[in-house]
């Protein structure tokens, strides 16, 4: 531990070689997503340079930049909700009142996260109609279980000595999880909560089959209609999002493992 | 002052704590030894309520301590363990300012009273304040923990092995530093160990524990003379008592006024284990003793084997 610590304080005296890399991991994928939006919109004719044989080359149903909003919204929601939930059920498991929660509070987790999206798709669709409430749904059941895992793990590694000598110092229960515990457990929740928003970022394409406008929406179009130009119009952009979102949550969390 | 009333305390069918009766006065360096699992632990931890007994009072000036705000209570008694429990993502400063945050001292107090434990402690490494934990030694993670129990200059502290693990040279010069500060400043320690040296060197007065009982309470050199059975005979040193024993008494006691001798003079204030290493170092059996600066008379081997209690 002290020596994952130790290169982790490391990080903010290293040559400039070595800070570069964290920094680079957010502007490449934000800039190639930037350009893409900018450029996309405009690339009709290299599309049918290499695509001759479709008469629409260019997705045009709604523009890129609005589909990419939607869908970061949609991830943003989900995550939000996600975070709510599974470092609430976290904190809860990880009390000594709440303890004999963990296996049930971890068994439903797993089984949100067996249930396969498109499965949740199809039982929600009835429930909740066709838009952005069943994708929303899906996203959320399936980003939960990495915060809450996260969450425990994170809360369970921080010393018993110190957990002890925050009570024998007369920590109050709430003050000493919100002093002690969370900036002691920060470094490991932000790493569920990268691994949920990236997960989201790709799962809540097929949230186009059921009638949310996401940037699955060129996707899904794009195979029903044997248009490969729209699956790639929206694979670089799911793609480039993807790994912007990684970039920056990544960045948050050195934030707080740097803390220790 | 710190009062046990017929405490009793069990864990499931195992009694740790039975029928205890025990009064610690005001400013006393109180020591609780014994063996693993005699339950003096569990004793200190009742104090704080850290743990509840289960029958009996614990009093803590007076007051019951199960009548006291539990936070407040904890707040108001240091509180010293063997693993520190120093909290990792905060610097030096803010672990020993934890207290004094907790009860809302203003900035330039809880800054005043840092400089002063940091002084007070010997951690003199310049830029040290401003360090994490995991940076520094054993022995100066310990420092901070001590620091951090006394911060809010609490008049009663509560230790638990807090130099169990650390070298014994370490260990000896944090004995020297807190036993000075405890004099210095009244404090009230219970101080808990299973070493009996350690004991001997630091308690006003000494609590033999023996399965949840106490065996014998007295001064160090009472529990060395007249042990009340031969459990603590055999705990206090056996064969090895009257070394101990040495290890108590200082020079000055047992030296003979206006003797003189030859060799390295030893201090009237230091213990005769310490003449005794001295001489068997310089191959003599009398030295010279020095108070103050001036040699005073001259400490004998043969005084040493021959003394009686």
């Amino acid at each position: 531990m002290r020596g994952v610590d130790a290169s982790l304080r490391g990080l903010g005296r290293a040559p400039f070689a070595g800070r570069l890399a964290p920094t680079l991991r957010i502007v490449v994928p934000l800039t190639v997503l930037v350009v893409l939006l900018l450029v996309l919109p405009h690339s009709g004719d290299w599309f049918h340079a290499w695509l001759p044989e479709l008469s629409h080359p260019l997705y045009t149903r709604t523009s890129f930049a609005a589909l990419t909003l939607t869908h970061v919204w949609l991830v943003a929601a989900a995550t939000a909700a996600s975070v709510i939930l599974g470092l609430g059920l976290g904190i809860l498991a990880t009390r000594p009142s709440g303890r004999s929660l963990l296996p049930t509070v971890r068994a439903v987790a797993v089984i949100g996260q067996t249930f396969p999206p498109v499965a949740v798709l199809a039982i929600a669709v009835p429930l909740l109609g066709f838009g952005s409430a069943p994708i929303l749904l899906a996203l959320v059941l399936y980003g939960v279980l990495p915060v809450l895992g996260q969450s425990v793990a994170g809360l369970e590694q921080v010393p018993a000595s110190t957990l002890h000598a925050a009570d024998g110092m007369g920590y109050g229960r709430w003050r000493r999880l919100w002093e002690v515990e969370l900036p002691l457990a920060a470094g490991p929740i932000m790493a569920g909560v990268r691994l949920s928003a990236i997960v989201s970022v790709g799962t809540a394409t097929i949230g186009s089959a059921v009638g949310a406008t996401t940037l699955g929406s060129p996707i899904i179009e794009g195979l029903i209609g044997n248009n490969p130009a729209y699956v790639v119009q929206g694979a670089l952009l799911v793609g480039a999002l993807a790994l912007s979102v990684d970039g920056l949550l990544g960045a948050v969390e050195r934030r707080f493992q740097r803390v220790r | 002052m710190i009062e046990f009333e017929h405490v009793g305390k069990r864990f499931g069918e195992r009694v740790v704590i039975e029928d205890l009766s025990l009064r610690i006065d005001d400013g006393e360096f109180f020591v609780l030894v014994g063996p693993s699992g005699s339950g003096k632990s569990t004793l200190l931890r009742t104090v704080n309520r850290l743990a509840h007994v289960d029958s009996g009072i614990v009093r803590v000036d007076g007051r019951d301590v199960s009548s006291v705000e539990r936070e407040a209570l904890r707040r108001g008694i240091g509180y010293a363990i063997q693993s520190v429990g120093l909290f990792p993502h905060r610097t030096v400063a803010e672990n020993i300012a934890t207290v004094p945050r907790l009860l809302a001292w203003s900035d330039a107090d809880v800054r005043a009273r840092v400089a002063e434990l940091i002084d007070l402690l010997r951690l003199d490494e310049p830029g040290i304040a401003d360090r994490y934990p995991h940076t520094l030694s054993g022995g100066q993670q310990q420092r901070v923990g001590v620091a951090r129990a006394l911060a809010a200059r609490p008049r009663i502290v509560l230790m638990d092995e807090p130099f169990g693990a650390l070298d014994p040279v370490t260990r000896e010069s944090l004995q020297t530093r807190l036993k000075a500060i405890q004099r210095d400043t009244g404090t009230t320690i219970l101080f808990v160990t299973h070493d009996m040296d350690e004991a001997f060197r630091l308690g006003d007065r000494v609590a033999v524990m023996l399965d949840g009982g106490l065996a014998q309470v007295g001064r160090p050199l009472d529990l060395l003379h007249r042990p009340v059975d031969d459990r603590v005979r055999d705990f206090v040193g056996g064969t090895h008592a009257r070394l101990r024993e040495l290890a108590v008494r200082t020079v000055g006691g047992s030296m003979r006024v206006g003797d003189r001798a030859d060799g390295e003079p030893v201090d009237a204030a230091d213990s005769l284990q310490d003449a005794l290493a001295s001489m068997l170092a310089q191959r003599r059996d009398r030295l010279p003793v020095r108070e103050r600066g001036a040699i005073v008379g001259a400490i004998v081997l043969g005084d040493l084997v021959a003394r009686e209690p």
